[in-house]
């Protein structure tokens, strides 16, 4: 049969693969930023923009979405037009794919740290990115489904399906979790409100762990280790079952991170089941991986390629073992809240992804510059480095989050709660946030080495461009040159994406709306929604990223009932657009900050007073102080339009309440900084601090509610 | 709690597209060899960048 020659592009592979390197050390010098901040609270200086509730998100979007993604990408671009002997379908749309996935996380780092979020964890970028992001990412699909539609290879290699997954799959989630409603170009509130809210984002939150962190980087240890080992996988039957039960498992394990809270009790156990199995595949999964290495591990020993994947399949291992232990509701009530979950994800993020990443990148640099690695010596130490990074982040950790939940639960003979103060259980675990940075910090410095030892190594060498190669055609291909609609039927695999994009979208749009605006109707009758004042304040809280450190979430446990109040109900959260449940308790829960009569109120004066500066009042407090919230003009000038965007999404505000809110909302902060000055606070109405005390003053408080008034008058 | 329902509707919907692929993916002949892909994808054309730091071995 006749060869048809054809190239590899190495350009656009070099693109992500410096991207990569960029955006790696940001996002892990910004998470180091923030790790100090949490043992040095004053650190920050008073800075708005670096302050954590800000760059917490910053971190995590980073590491996600620029280290990873651009990771990812790297690996696909690479491996899938080698292994399906074809050029990338389109140069064009690789170079639009990277130049818009690089706008978007400049966009990203332009917003999050200067307050504009959705404020939902790992979803944080506002509408405008969100639509960026979906078109961009079609772009990446249509690349590479054309890619694999002009193949020369009958068998699609099992690397490319996971890469297919991913794109289907987070092209899904992306939109269907990022449906809001903007009040402004940079404002937008989402269309489900509380526990709604919080099911769909921890639907998405847990399958972009799956299917944006997990199933592409499978895909390239798929292809990568048995390039560096230079032997096939151990089973190639084991990883396509390893593939098609991933895929079918994970999507419904995301209720694992709501445990114990108000959502409904089969959806948890549904959640717990399929987490409980995805250990069958995920394993299977792992094995595989390490035992491609059978009768290799001499080379093992001598390469650091080698060593860094076996790390990273290990880590990959202990991960996905760890997430259904930590899924079973009995460890949950243990470990949720606290560091033990930040520790599980960073074995994820530093070890699983983090160390393919690296060991790609070791075996990329010397094949695309035609050279040898500049120094395998320093290779070596960045392995040893981030190994021992790893465990010196990780392990305190743990420690720290089961210390932590012990102090929170433990009573005393009388029945008392044995640490009443909250700051006891947060000063107890700051040595360990302190070995943390050590380990942090030895990561980050394997990472210097290694750009130092890539940039010696292209510079010793000379780039490849283009790498040629030639296969015999495809025969069925050759008939199906005509264009239009024929090619798609001679196409199921591309036909039936984009009939499910299609049905999706459609589906979402006719649907979703009308669905959940009906479905936020109140259960609880005392339950009210925000006045005007309230709701500013609450978009201040979600600008500050207080979400990031309290959450607002009682579990119906003795030990979070006595400290914190009564347990939160699903019917309380109806007006919550977004949810603010948080996932780490870093200070303590807020869901009943308000309650006059609950164990944590305190007055107006004194949360202005600890905004300013919580030091002063809590001396070993590391809650930064926002000092910028005492001096910003309170800006209002919206808060018509919230009222009307609240309404369209079901939020019982009484007709025309909308042009009312401007004078409601002054009056309130009146009252509330009368009562302030009347304390010798020198303050004005309408300061920021005015609105967030007033959104804090009012959290929980709906259901002790006993006059049965409402200061709205429709009900 | 339409949100779950939604959901599952959608998880529906993606689990059955992935369903209809796997059962193309079976029927057109894709896993009847279950081995040979993973031996066939560690040859490339490496006559273009002879001196690498482990060159891989061709074909013997
Ligand atoms: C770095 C993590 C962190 C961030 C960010 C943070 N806090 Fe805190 N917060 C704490 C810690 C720790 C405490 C407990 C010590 C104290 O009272 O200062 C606390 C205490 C509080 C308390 C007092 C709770 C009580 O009754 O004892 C309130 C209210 C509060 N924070 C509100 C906020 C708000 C509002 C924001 C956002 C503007 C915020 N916090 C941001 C860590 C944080």
């Amino acid at each position: 049969m006749e060869l048809q020659k054809f190239t590899y592009d190495n350009k656009i592979t070099r693109l992500f693969m410096n991207a990569t390197i960029l955006w790696g050390i940001v996002g892990m010098l910004v998470g180091l930023t923030i790790a100090l901040e949490l043992v040095f609270p004053l650190m920050s200086g008073g800075i708005s923009w670096l302050s954590f509730g800000r760059l917490r998100p910053l971190h995590t979007n980073a590491v996600i979405f620029a280290f990873v993604g651009n990771g990812l990408f790297t690996g696909i671009y690479y491996s899938a037009p080698r292994l399906l002997k074809t050029p990338m379908f389109s140069e064009l749309l690789g170079k639009i794919h990277f130049w818009g996935w690089q706008l978007i996380i400049v966009a990203a780092a332009l917003t999050l740290p200067f307050g504009f979020t959705v404020g939902k964890e790992y979803a944080e970028l506002e509408w405008p990115i969100d639509i960026a992001i979906a078109l961009i990412w079609v772009v990446f699909g249509i690349n590479l489904i054309m890619t694999t539609v002009k193949r020369r290879t009958k068998h699609i290699y099992v690397a490319i399906w996971f890469y297919i997954a991913t794109f289907v799959t987070v092209a899904v989630l992306h939109i269907v979790n990022s449906i809001n409603i903007p009040v402004s170009l940079l404002k937008s509130y989402p269309i489900y409100a509380g526990v709604q809210d919080a099911l769909v984002q921890w639907w998405y939150g847990h399958n972009a762990v799956a299917f944006f962190l997990t199933t592409p980087y499978l895909g390239m240890m798929y292809y990568f280790i048995p390039k560096a080992a230079n032997r096939p996988v151990y089973s190639y039957k084991l990883s396509i079952i390893h593939f098609w039960a991933l895929i079918f498992l994970y999507i419904w394990a995301g209720p694992h991170h709501l445990l114990y809270t108000a959502l409904p009790d089969w959806a948890q156990a549904l959640g717990v089941v399929f987490s409980v199995m995805l250990i069958a595949p995920s394993w299977g999964g792992m094995i595989n991986g390490l035992l491609t290495l059978r009768g290799a591990w001499d080379k093992v020993r001598e390469s650091p390629v080698l060593k860094m994947f076996v790390v990273a399949v290990t880590a990959y291992g202990m991960s996905t073992f760890e997430g259904p232990l930590l899924s079973l509701k009995s460890v949950n009530a243990i470990s949720h809240f606290t560091d033990w979950t930040i520790a599980h994800v960073h074995i994820g993020a530093l070890g699983w992804n983090g160390m393919m990443t690296f060991g790609m990148l070791y075996w990329l640099f010397p094949r695309i510059y035609k050279t040898q690695l500049f120094s395998t010596k320093l290779a070596n130490i960045h392995f040893w480095l981030a190994t021992t990074g790893m465990l010196f982040f990780a392990i305190p950790l743990y420690f720290a989050g089961f210390a932590q939940s012990l102090m929170w639960k433990e009573f005393t003979a009388d029945g008392y709660l044995k640490y009443p103060n909250f700051i006891e259980t947060v000063t107890q675990v700051i040595p360990m946030y302190g070995i943390r940075i050590l380990g942090g910090t030895l990561y980050i410095t394997g990472v210097i080495i290694m750009i130092f030892n890539l940039i010696k190594t292209a510079n010793a060498g000379t780039f490849v461009a283009t790498e040629d190669d030639e296969a015999p055609a495809l025969e069925s291909h050759a008939s199906v040159i005509d264009k239009g609609h024929r090619t798609l039927e001679g196409k199921p695999l591309l036909f039936t994406l984009l009939a499910l994009a299609a049905i999706l979208i459609g589906g979402i749009i006719e649907f979703v709306p009308m669905f959940m605006v009906k479905s936020n109707i109140p259960t609880i009758s005392s339950v009210k929604p925000y006045t005007p004042l309230e709701l500013e304040g609450r978009d201040i809280y979600i600008r500050e990223g207080c979400y990031n450190c309290h959450s607002q979430m009682i579990r119906p446990f003795r030990s979070e009932v006595e400290r914190y109040g009564d347990y939160t109900k699903a019917g309380e959260t109806v007006y919550d657009h977004p949810f603010q449940f948080g996932s780490k308790r870093t200070g303590p829960d807020l869901a009943r900050e308000g309650v006059k009569t609950g164990p944590l109120y305190k007055p107006n004066s004194w949360h202005y007073n600890h905004f300013f500066s919580p030091q002063k009042l809590v001396a070993e407090s590391i809650m930064p102080p926002f000092p910028w919230l005492i001096a910003n003009e309170l800006d209002y000038s919206k808060i018509s339009k919230k009222i009307s965007v609240m309404q369209t999404l079901g939020v019982p505000y009484p007709e025309g309440y909308a042009n009312q809110a401007k004078d409601e909302l002054l009056k309130q902060a009146n009252e509330i900084a009368q009562g302030l000055r009347n304390e010798g606070i020198d303050v004005t109405d309408t300061k920021e601090v005015i609105a967030l005390i007033a959104y804090i003053q009012r959290l929980g408080t709906d259901i002790h509610r006993t006059d049965g008034s409402s200061a709205f008058t429709n009900k | 709690m339409s949100a779950i329902l939604f959901l599952i509707v959608i998880g529906i919907i993606v689990a059955a597209g992935f369903l209809l692929i796997f059962i193309w993916a079976v029927k057109s002949g894709q896993y009847d060899d279950s081995y040979s892909p993973s031996v066939r994808m560690l040859f490339d054309n490496e006559e273009s960048i002879p001196d690498k730091e482990e060159p891989l071995k061709k074909k013997s």
